[in-house]
């Protein structure tokens, strides 16, 4: 067998009911995975079975369904940690988001380390969703926010960041792949190099998860976060991978139910692992259809994914790159399947309004990363960020719609 | 495919978002307001020079966004030009109703035509905002608050 039968994107079409449908009367090229990525079947199999055959609360009855729903939620736990090659399950925490387990990171573990003076580092390339919630901790201890710059090409400056690195690093937070441009972070020299200075490191896999196996033991990552919604899971699901020891000298980030060992008026103590930071009733179905997405994207392999995302990439830069007037921003040696670009004299939100009525779904705007599109001097930027189930048709219909706007615009 | 974005992009409104008229920060202009669209971070920001009994002397305006958004604040400025307070507001309310698509009798006398050029947005329900900005920044200026988002 040769890759192209090993890969068949057609078959994987077909596993998600959404591409059976047409956008105004066209085929729907949907190209903003990067925004949040479609469901395939089974997981909203895996998710109706959840509600109608096995719920109840989790950690909480002895009666059957209770036990079935535990089993469920925590089979998914350690769906998750396989995937991650985590160490151990309690290194594992739900959140709801990965915006929510940044936030517990720097609420919890900021909040009892930062003192003033000391030094969170960022990148250009993050997220707002990986910048707001550092300032919100700096100001409240008065540590101070950097970011690391990167060059014209859209690369995180490895060398600048070493000689920012220093005794002040208490915090490193770096995007594993930009939401935006599509850059793949050196994770590894940075992570490494922030140990050496002392610093912990936390990664933000949000944009890698989908594309690329991630491996918590060879990274050696401290906290490493990624949101379900992108990895073809259920809204409403994220996850926090913390190092067990950095995990037990922190805070709650949230009380409440789950979340205690005893609780009196006089003292509360606090579960242990990764329950301590699970307060409340979880996203119970949302884990296990997780679960399901995660062995779903397992079994297809990500080699086979990344190669034909590389390939993807690789055929819708050369196509766009045909298209005069067009420049592409963030022109990184290892990029993920993200282009953004920009039209001369148009706007991205023309762009995102005439290629949808040819049924390319594209996000055009900031991309929640102000301080990157600033780096690039453009206000916004048009986004079409590829996924497994995307095709060289998708491509053909983006390529034909940019051309369609400049027949517009003239 | 191209019908309602014919409709939505007429000659007239890219004509205004390419050369879009009273591009400018007149000296003598004496309320302002900055206009702001987080979703997309389009900027206007709109100059009046308002003169006794709410009379509008000059309107003008600068900032960047889409070619909706240009041509609707180019269209504006020219249209409020010599008009007074009460009829400025009076129009952009009819306006707003029309891009929503809730008005099917606009009717803003020697203007009409020109805002109807505008009426294609009700289509596209996402650029709502983009079609009024300019409109919500001259309203901020006449109310004397200088920062209106559309959010």
């Amino acid at each position: 067998m040769n890759d192209m039968t090993t890969f068949d994107v057609e078959k994987i079409r077909r596993d998600f009911p959404i591409f059976s449908q047409e956008v105004h009367g066209r085929p729907l090229a949907f190209l903003d995975s990067g925004a949040s990525a479609q469901k395939p079947q089974v997981v909203i199999d895996t998710m109706e079975k959840a509600y109608a055959e096995t719920y109840a609360n989790v950690h909480r009855g002895v009666h059957y369904l209770s036990q079935v729903s535990t089993d469920l939620y925590e089979g998914a736990r350690e769906i998750v940690r396989a995937h991650m090659n985590a160490a151990s399950i309690e290194e594992i925490i739900f959140t709801k988001n990965a915006t929510e387990s940044i936030n517990l990171v720097a609420q919890s573990y900021g909040g009892a380390n930062l003192k003033p003076g000391d030094e969170i580092l960022l990148s250009t390339l993050e997220h707002h969703s990986n910048i707001v919630p550092w300032q919100l901790i700096a100001e409240r201890t008065g540590a101070v926010v950097k970011a690391v710059p990167i060059d014209e090409h859209g690369e995180f400056m490895l060398d600048t960041y070493f000689e920012m690195l220093g005794p002040k690093t208490k915090i490193v937070a770096v995007t594993h792949i930009s939401n935006a441009i599509g850059t793949i972070t050196p994770v590894k020299e940075i992570i490494n190099a922030a140990h050496d200075a002392g610093a912990v490191v936390l990664i933000d896999g949000s944009q890698a998860a989908p594309h690329m196996k991630i491996d918590m033991q060879a990274l050696d990552a401290d906290f490493y976060v990624f949101t379900g919604h992108k990895v073809f899971g259920p809204t409403g699901i994220g996850v926090l991978y913390g190092k067990a020891d950095l995990l037990d000298a922190m805070p709650p980030f949230l009380g409440g139910g789950d979340m205690i060992e005893r609780v009196t008026f006089a003292k509360t103590t606090y579960a242990k692992g990764h329950s301590k930071f699970e307060a409340g009733t979880p996203p119970i179905v949302q884990a296990i259809g997780l679960g399901a997405a995660i062995n779903y994207v397992n079994e297809i392999g990500f080699e086979k994914i990344g190669a034909h995302e590389q390939m993807l990439l690789a055929y819708a830069t050369e196509q766009l790159s045909q298209i005069n007037s067009l420049r592409i921003i963030g022109q990184a040696k290892h990029k993920a399947a993200i282009i953004s670009f920009t039209l001369d004299n148009v706007h991205p939100h023309d762009i995102g309004t005439i290629v949808d009525r040819g049924g390319v779904a594209i996000r055009v705007g900031h991309h929640c990363a102000q301080p990157l599109m600033d780096h690039f001097d453009v206000a916004a930027t048009s986004r079409a960020s590829f996924a497994l189930y995307n095709n060289r048709a998708d491509v053909d219909a983006l390529v034909s719609a940019v051309k369609s706007v400049q027949e517009i615009f003239g | 495919m191209l019908d309602d974005l014919r409709e939505l992009y007429q000659e007239v409104i890219l004509d205004h978002s390419k050369n879009p008229r009273n591009f400018r920060h007149p000296e003598d202009a004496n309320h302002e307001a900055h206009g702001y669209n987080p979703l997309c971070g389009d900027t206007v920001n709109v100059y009046l020079k308002m003169g006794h009994n709410g009379l509008i002397e000059d309107a003008a305006f600068e900032g960047k966004g889409c070619a909706i958004s240009l041509a609707s604040a180019s269209m504006m400025t020219d249209i409020i030009k010599g008009k007074t307070e009460s009829e400025a507001r009076h129009i952009f309310d009819g306006f707003q109703k029309l891009v929503k698509g809730e008005e099917n009798d606009f009717d803003a006398g020697e203007d009409t035509e020109r805002l109807m050029m505008l009426a294609g947005v009700k289509e596209f329900p996402m650029r709502v905002k983009c079609a009024t900005l300019a409109w919500h920044a001259m309203t901020s200026a006449m109310d004397e608050k200088p920062d209106v988002s559309t959010e």
